[in-house]
């Protein structure tokens, strides 16, 4: 909706998910009225839904295990995770009861458990409340993975997520919360975006002649903000012209609707805003080699934050962060 | 639900136990892959909870489960099946002796994971099922697991009706009580304000009519119960892996309720076990010809 900030629009799909079906529930830690959550992502819920929303504990563990309980028994289940960081705290009922029942009981077992959590961070809150903790659910058989964008409708990416039968993690970036929620359309006098394969489908954020790309810049929402201000260097100071693709869907990466994108760039660059070792960028590389070894005309570069933790100083949380200065250097230093 | 006579009681504790025993035997004699935990000497705690248990109630089992399946289903064929990896197992061979599920059961392998989940199934059950309870089986051991003590304050918080039956068979693994836990399980649970109850003894009848009130009132207040057996390992943790000296167990096998059975009623006892003995035989004699099980994968439908 016009002028939407994202997590108006986050929380507008989370009423309508409450609303389209009573036995949806919410649990979260300090989600009722009037707080509605850290991040106000549940705000009016609990005044509407009372039925329908548990304010629990701090018990990440244990709330994540209830749910799990509840979507054994039939129901859809969103919790949310205060902080990224305390997933690890839930690892257990996420990958060892949530992703292992779907299959380990000889027959699918849908289990409906959508955990959402903010992430990253930009907001000076340290390093216990700033991880992207992604790639260490990454590759967890029946557990999928999604990320919120500001050109992906979290109504239609959630209600897929409650609906597929299998556990799932939202990854929310905590500053797109506050940015205008854009889907598509123009979004400035350079960039312009389009869903082109549907709701859940990749975003692809073009400058208006998207078949003389230089560059494919593939990376999350939370970092496709940084991504377009590289766009925006690169052709600046470089003359490069720049694609980026925003995959709603982390994981399983669907790599079809890159293939072609990355197969006719100069460079194609892989984005994501945690230490690299064992993470997306490297998994969604590994598959693009994969499949267009031949085809490509250099090896996927991958950008990621540097291997250490986030510092709550703000000079010096940006020593660590991916942003766009990174982008634009690796990029560059590929083509030459 | 039909009340049990006390032949009922008895076959269904013998079935457990000579389950169990040919479960040891087969490994010994290499017929078995992986491992198992066998409730040797734990018969009597599901066969007293079972018949006070609906339909609609829900049982949470763990590692040491052969006897909470097979008091709540007559089913050796398909638990041996699934043990053994062949044809009609309860989950076709996927998830093994400690991964059961059903309508209404479901078994996992890690410590105090169940709990939490059992709150969730609870709370649903009250919503959809009202008067229905979860049975929530687990060991000393299981305290020394921070999930416990998360779902012990949520479903004393949220009134939800689960039962978690401890079985306390003073030993955890290879670790004795002392040696892991602190203060009681009793005094845990006041701290949350949960009623606590101590069984001691292996009569069923008696435990179960102690029993019936309190589970009652879970079905009617919500208000979680935590029903503790002291009871009695009489076989390894899993398979030739027990530390503990002779003197230790001959105390668990004085305390066994299979002699004292025996020296009750040696006739109808010996008919008894005797049934059940060459039940299990035919059970392994069937399930050893089946063929190897087929995994059917489902993928789902957008991956």
């Amino acid at each position: 909706m016009a002028g939407e900030r994202v997590v108006e629009a986050l929380n507008r799909g989370l009423h309508d998910l409450l609303g389209r079906d009573p036995g949806t529930l919410l649990l979260g830690e300090d989600v009722l009225d009037p707080y509605g959550g850290a991040f106000r992502a549940t705000k009016g819920l609990s005044t509407r839904f009372p039925d329908q929303v548990l304010s629990t504990p701090i018990s990440e563990n244990g709330i994540v295990g209830v749910a799990n309980g509840l979507a054994l028994a039939g129901h859809r289940v969103l919790v949310e995770v205060m902080f990224g960081d305390f997933l690890l705290l839930a690892f257990d009922q996420i990958v060892n009861f949530a992703a292992k029942s779907v299959s380990m009981y000889g027959r699918r077992v849908p289990l409906r458990t959508v955990v959402r959590c903010p992430v990253g961070g930009g907001r000076g809150y340290g390093p216990t409340h700033s991880q992207n903790p992604q790639k260490h659910l990454i590759g967890v058989p029946h557990l999928a993975l999604a990320e919120m964008s500001a050109f992906h409708d979290p109504r239609h990416v959630l209600a897929d997520l409650l609906d597929r039968g299998d556990p799932a993690v939202f990854f929310e970036d905590k500053i797109l919360y506050t940015q205008p929620a854009r889907g598509e359309g123009r979004i400035d006098q350079l960039w312009a975006a389009e869903l082109p394969a549907g709701p859940l489908g990749p975003a692809v954020l073009t400058m208006g002649r998207p078949e003389s790309t230089d560059c494919l810049i593939i990376c999350p929402g939370g970092v496709a903000d940084r991504a377009m201000r590289a766009g925006a260097e690169l052709l600046l100071r470089h003359e490069l012209e720049t694609q980026i693709i925003v995959p709603s869907r982390l994981w399983p990466f669907d790599a079809k609707p890159v293939l072609d994108a990355a197969g006719r760039a100069a460079v194609v660059c892989v984005v994501e805003d945690g230490p690299a070792g064992g993470g997306w960028g490297a998994a969604v590389a590994h598959e693009l080699h994969t499949a267009l070894w031949g085809q490509l005309s250099r090896p996927v570069v991958t950008v990621a934050a540097e291997p250490e933790v986030i510092p709550a100083a703000p000079h010096l949380e940006e020593t660590v962060r991916v942003g766009p200065a990174k982008i634009v250097t690796a990029v560059w230093e590929a083509t030459r | 639900m039909t009340a049990p006579t006390l032949d009922d009681d008895l076959d269904s504790l013998l079935l457990i136990r000579h389950f169990e025993q040919r479960l040891l035997d087969l490994f010994a004699a290499g017929e078995l892959n992986g491992t198992t935990h066998t409730c040797l000497g734990q018969e009597h705690v599901p066969v007293a909870l079972s018949p006070l248990l609906a339909e609609d109630d829900f049982v949470l089992s763990n590692h040491r489960g052969h006897g909470h399946y097979l008091a709540r289903y007559d089913d050796p064929a398909g638990l041996l099946a699934e043990i053994m990896g062949r044809r009609g197992g309860v989950c076709d061979g996927v998830g093994g002796s400690q991964h059961l599920f059903r309508d209404g059961y479901l078994s996992t392998g890690v410590q105090g994971e169940s709990l939490p989940v059992g709150v969730g199934i609870a709370l649903s059950l009250r919503r959809r099922k009202p008067g229905s309870v979860v049975v929530a089986y687990i060991g000393d051991g299981t305290w020394g697991e921070g999930a416990v003590y998360e779902a012990l304050n949520m479903a004393a918080l949220w009134r939800a009706p689960m039962i978690v039956v401890v079985e306390h068979n003073g030993i955890a693994q290879t670790t004795p009580t002392e040696a892991h836990l602190a203060g009681t399980i009793g005094g845990r649970c006041a701290g949350f304000g949960i009623r606590h109850r101590l069984v001691e003894g292996n009569d069923v009848t008696a435990i179960r009519a102690a029993l019936a009130p309190a589970i009652s009132l879970v079905r009617t207040s919500g208000e979680p119960l935590v029903v503790e057996f002291r009871t009695h390992r009489l076989g390894p943790h899993s398979k030739g892996d027990d530390t503990r000296s002779e003197q230790e167990l001959e105390a668990a096998r004085r305390a066994d309720w299979y002699p004292r059975l025996a020296a009750a009623a040696p006739e109808s006892f010996a008919a008894a076990d005797g049934r059940q003995r060459d039940r299990v035989a035919a059970v392994v004699d069937d399930v050893r010809a089946r063929p190897a099980s087929e995994w059917r994968r489902q993928w789902p439908a957008n991956e």
